[in-house]
């Protein structure tokens, strides 16, 4: 079996099969108009985990990270962040939840109105009654964690696609989150930006011990941060495991998706022109 | 008529029916939008102190110097260029009736009352509610209003209610310095035209223009800015399909924002010259 990727990094995975669960998903169904979009979601991710959610485009991954940040209201099921459930809570207590959390989106979302420091110091402004000069201090250590000191002044549109990212990495911790969501962190990155992305990822996790759940579709980047992956296709849960189980998986879509190869529809001709007609009519 | 001819009738008319249906829906859902943001925005400049996430001054001030400071020399100019016009339209008009002398009664209230206003919310409609819409709009397709979110920031109460602050202090000051440019720009022609000293033509004003004329334009600078304001802000939310969403949207918030400022306006002065 050719894999699209090898584990690069040497750091032994942390044993967590006894660590309780900070998110727990179950029976979790979304809808956009009337076209559901996943099934009956069941997962969990561990507390101080690195829970991967892979899948293709149009598998759901990127409803489910917008469902467990409370982006999107989910039309049946409950997600339990860190004890309170999501569907349930009021916006009040859904502010003091998300204080816990920290979004690394995929484009970086920094905004342009501020410099680099000021985006990073943003979220010590707004929740907490710390005097300026000690946000600074909290950002800029923030800032050399994600190695990028000395760009403080700097505005979002005089950034790198990597820079960008390392900043939202910044913004997402500098509240010591328990739980970072990261989407699609090496998207658009050459791969040596990319596996410093996915360093920076374990290096985050490993400091602050906190759980992570990357959303992506890159299978190099997944192997090599994840402690476990949850493969999604079509809107259900193909398998949950770690990465040798992932690997390992005699499921055709897995072993699919792993191999890039495509799912081709075998279709009757006389069928495709039946349904044309009855299309034009 | 064909028979698939017969049927299409029925469809079209289904169908312009379905359409109408859905844009008489998606407007009350505009206006019932219109109406939670400001709700909002007033609650959070009221109590946002008191549940310790006050409306940030240092936006707030920035958008001040957007809307008014910036707006200067363009809304001076302008308004100048308007004053000598109405001052040249009703010198010609009335002189048909022998009546130029009594031109200052008209420019000094039809431009407090009327004009002052309208030509402010038209200018601040297609400078600073576009760019509003543009902003939000920009903000929203690159994930900046989904980050303030997750991060527990009200949107509202960063990005909305600066910019309602700043054009509820900022559009009925630039009215009254629209006002003052007009009327010096008329004040300036009758002088040259008619040979009345700018100082007797300024006394004619003074003597013609009441408070409450005055007041009656503030008022509509002050709609006008929350209108503006709130258009610009739905606009922008609305915003898909990247950087040509963004455009479609800011040419929409401009249509809109100077048709509801005209509309307003007819029904303002009716209503208040009712009494």
């Amino acid at each position: 079996m050719s894999h699209a990727a090898e584990k690069r990094d040497d750091r032994p995975r942390p044993d967590l099969s006894g660590a309780p669960n900070v998110i727990e998903v179950k029976k979790l169904v979304t809808h956009y108009g009337a076209r559901e979009i996943l099934h009956k979601i069941d997962f969990g991710v561990r507390e101080g985990e690195i829970m991967v959610i892979m899948g293709g485009s149009g598998s759901g991954k990127s409803t489910l990270l917008n469902a467990l940040l409370g982006l999107l209201r989910p039309t049946k099921g409950s997600i339990h962040i860190l004890g309170e459930d999501l569907t349930q809570i009021s916006d009040v207590e859904k502010t003091l939840l998300r204080r816990k959390i920290g979004v690394a989106f995929q484009g970086g979302a920094l905004f342009g109105s501020l410099n680099v420091l000021e985006n990073i110091m943003l979220p010590l402004r707004e929740h907490t009654k710390l005097d300026v000069n000690t946000m600074r201090i909290m950002a800029r250590l923030k800032m050399q964690v994600v190695s990028l000191a000395g760009f403080e002044h700097l505005n979002p549109s005089e950034l790198s696609g990597g820079m960008i990212k390392r900043a939202a990495f910044a913004r997402a911790v500098v509240m010591d989150p328990k739980i970072l969501f990261c989407d699609e962190p090496s998207a658009g990155l050459d791969p040596i930006v990319a596996a410093a992305i996915d360093e920076l990822i374990l290096n985050l996790r490993d400091a602050m011990g906190m759980s992570v759940v990357v959303v992506t579709h890159e299978l190099e980047s997944a192997f090599r941060i994840a402690d476990r992956i949850c493969v999604l296709d079509k809107g259900d849960i193909l398998m949950t495991g770690t990465v040798d189980e992932i690997r390992s998986s005699t499921n055709e879509r897995i072993q699919n998706l792993l191999n890039r190869r495509t799912e081709t529809e075998t279709l009757d001709p006389e069928e495709y022109l039946k349904r044309l007609t009855a299309a034009n009519d | 008529m064909s028979e698939a001819g017969d049927r299409a009738i029925p469809t079209r008319i289904a169908e312009t029916l379905d359409r109408m249906g859905r844009s008489a829906v998606g407007g009350i859902a505009e206006v019932g939008l219109g109406a939670i943001l400001l709700w909002q925005s007033v609650y959070w400049v009221v109590l946002g102190r008191h549940r310790e996430q006050p409306v940030r001054m240092a936006a707030t001030f920035e958008r001040c110097m957007e809307v008014g400071i910036r707006a200067l020399p363009i809304v001076t100019m302008l308004s100048v260029t308007m004053g000598v016009m109405f001052a040249i339209q009703g010198i010609y008009t009335l002189r048909v009736f022998g009546a130029e002398e009594q031109v200052t009664i008209g420019l000094g209230i039809s431009i407090v009352r009327e004009f002052g206003p309208l030509l402010t919310g038209i200018m601040v409609a297609g400078r600073t509610g576009s760019s509003l819409a543009a902003r939000i709009g920009t903000m929203r397709i690159s994930q900046e209003v989904d980050a303030l979110e997750v991060m527990g920031i009200n949107p509202v109460r960063f990005l909305v209610a600066p910019a309602l602050i700043a054009m509820v202090v900022m559009v009925p000051l630039l009215t009254l310095w629209a006002d003052l440019m007009m009327l010096t720009g008329a004040g300036w022609y009758v002088s040259v035209d008619m040979g009345m000293s700018f100082a007797a033509y300024t006394q004619r004003i003074i003597d013609v223009v009441e408070i409450d004329d005055l007041m009656h334009g503030l008022s509509k600078a002050f709609l006008f800015s929350i209108l503006i304001t709130l258009v610009g802000v739905i606009n922008g939310a609305n915003v898909k399909g990247g950087a040509e969403g963004v455009g479609r949207m800011t040419t929409r918030s401009v249509v809109l924002s100077i048709s509801a400022i005209i509309v307003t306006d007819m029904i303002f002065a009716f209503i208040t010259t009712r009494s």
